[in-house]
């Protein structure tokens, strides 16, 4: 019984920085349609922008969340003017190739600044044992279950209620007839990526926090398909679920059954969705009028 | 209120599409434009709201002017905040959004809003069928419905000018007839300048105050309703009319003997 605990509450915090990742990720695909690739890189880049705040220039940690936040907005206002904007009108396909490009680019870049070898990471957050039902997890993991829920809360009332949030969600539905009403795609797409960056470097953040930082955190980026086919590719709380119930997948898997198949369980998941329900559990199901 | 002069457009920096289209509509007035398919119809209404670049065409020559200002090539955005406001051909309303939240996205350029609700409630004034579907998903209403907030987002806008492209596409007879007006009330009640773009010449020259007739990429005839009404050439090729009481023999048809005067 200790030992179920112990897996759940270690899978719901991974599941809960898996979910940051795939918000970001929906969010873009919910207002342009495009699939990021660099979804990882984005949260690698927040690690090792935190870490290089609180590591290396001494700053406290709110002020070092604080600019981290700030280069993630910055980060993706960038990737919007620079790489997506020439691309507006273009093939979907066309743009999505070019965020794996993306990808490499962010890959090679921290790894030019911070070197390749793992590094520690100074927690911020206290990560003393709490004892819970039996079992023991640092309080690290349980704040990462905390932000994630917010960060749906917040996200949720943004899409519902702000007028930016319609918006988003009326260019991800017709970008020609969002343009004919004076939506401004462009400013559109630079907060839908901004948005992304930031919520993957929380996610970067966490996750950081509780492995430290390496190259190896970019692999988050290919966990998250799991998360987002399992949830529905343009659905925020599927984004969430689905991060929860892959996390606990992947820690039962590893638990019960072994390591190294907890690797894999996520991908047959991935396969059996498509097979059945191919736009998830909370996806949008295309609207066909006859 | 707004002039085309000799507007040219070209599509992919070679396909020419309007050759020198001129046009005038006066504030406070609905104006018809009406042509067959290819005409020009809907270049010209883009032409107009800046929805040309995305599509990659331009206009190469001439000038579009607004409220004395120059607007062609301008940003689609730039120009629904002056004031116009296109309503594009087969609805295009957001299908994953519910009715209102179409309507919010409507407004999306306003800067008041306090009001946002008011007008909503203006809207449902003229669709009361909106408002029973307020919640529903935009995708599953009727075509006609479909219609009627494609309009009706249009007034969350409160244009001066407002452009319909084709508003009658694919609906019954009676609903384009509802949908006819309504566009007439708009025109009357918000004094909204409107530009009916139009195959059903019918109806658009009973409710127009003048029109336009397009062909190829030009302007081939205009006038007041009543004249084209009576103009051998619209009879015959639009309203699908022949001299009272003779029915249409099928060797004319055969024969085509009757040319366009407008093209020697």
């Amino acid at each position: 019984m200790d030992l179920f605990i112990q897996l759940t509450l270690t899978g719901l915090t991974n599941g809960a920085i898996l979910a940051l990742a795939a918000l970001g990720f929906v969010l873009i695909y919910k207002s342009s349609d495009i699939i990021n690739f660099a979804q990882g890189e984005f949260l690698l880049i927040g690690a090792y922008v935190t870490y290089a705040m609180i590591a290396q220039f001494g700053l406290v940690w709110p002020l070092a969340l604080v600019l981290t936040l700030a280069v993630a907005v910055a980060l993706g206002v960038v990737v919007e003017r620079l790489v997506l904007r020439p691309l507006i009108g273009e093939p979907i396909i066309s743009v999505i190739m070019v965020t794996i490009g993306l990808s490499s680019l962010l890959r090679a870049i921290v790894s030019t600044i911070w070197g390749n070898q793992p590094k520690a990471f100074p927690p911020f957050i206290p990560s003393q044992p709490i004892h819970i039902l039996g079992a023991t997890v640092g309080a690290d993991r349980l704040w990462a279950i905390v932000v994630a829920v917010a960060m749906l809360g917040l996200f949720n009332f943004f899409f519902k209620r702000s007028k930016e949030g319609i918006a988003m969600r009326a260019v991800a539905d017709d970008q020609q007839a969002a343009l004919s009403m004076g939506i401004s795609v462009k400013k559109i797409f630079a907060w839908a990526w901004s948005i992304a960056a930031m919520s993957a470097a929380v996610g970067g953040a966490l996750l950081a926090n509780i492995v430290g930082v390496g190259p190896e955190l970019s692999s988050f980026g290919l966990r998250v398909f799991p998360v987002v086919i399992l949830g529905g590719l343009d659905s925020i709380p599927g984004a969430v679920i689905g991060g929860l119930v892959i996390g606990l997948l992947e820690t039962y898997t590893g638990g019960y059954i072994g390591q190294g198949l907890n690797q894999v369980v996520p991908f047959i998941v991935l396969i059996i969705i498509l097979m059945v329900r191919p736009y998830g559990l909370f996806g949008q199901e295309i609207i066909e009028r006859v | 209120m707004l002039t085309l002069n000799n507007v040219e457009v070209i599509y992919n920096d070679i396909i020419l599409v309007l050759k020198g289209m001129s046009m005038h509509v006066p504030e406070g007035q609905i104006v018809g434009l009406l042509g067959s398919n290819g005409a020009g119809k809907s270049t010209t209404l883009k032409a107009i709201s800046g929805l040309l670049k995305p599509e990659d065409g331009e206009v190469t020559d001439g000038s579009i002017e607004y409220r004395g200002e120059t607007i062609h090539n301008r940003d689609a955005e730039d120009i629904v905040r002056m004031g116009i406001f296109q309503v594009m051909e087969g609805r295009r309303v957001f299908e994953h959004l519910t009715v209102e939240e179409n309507l919010i996205a409507g407004g999306y350029t306003r800067t008041d809003t306090r009001d946002l609700h008011k007008d909503i409630d203006m809207v449902y004034g003229y669709f009361p069928r909106l408002k029973e579907r307020r919640e529903q998903t935009a995708g599953y209403l009727s075509g006609g419905e479909q219609q009627m907030l494609a309009i009706g987002r249009a007034l969350m806008a409160k244009p001066r000018l407002m452009m319909l492209d084709e508003p009658s596409l694919g609906l019954a007879p009676l609903l384009v007839r509802e949908i006819f007006d309504i566009i007439a009330r708009i025109n009357a009640e918000h004094g909204t300048t409107i530009l009916l773009v139009e195959q059903n010449a019918n109806l658009t020259l009973s409710v127009a105050h003048y029109a336009y007739i397009m062909e190829n990429g030009r302007i081939v005839l205009e006038g007041a309703p009543d004249d084209l009404k009576e103009n051998a050439d619209v009879r015959e090729f639009y309203l699908g009319l022949t001299e009272v009481g003779k029915r249409k023999s099928y060797r004319d048809v055969k024969h085509y003997k009757r040319r366009k005067r407008w093209l020697s």
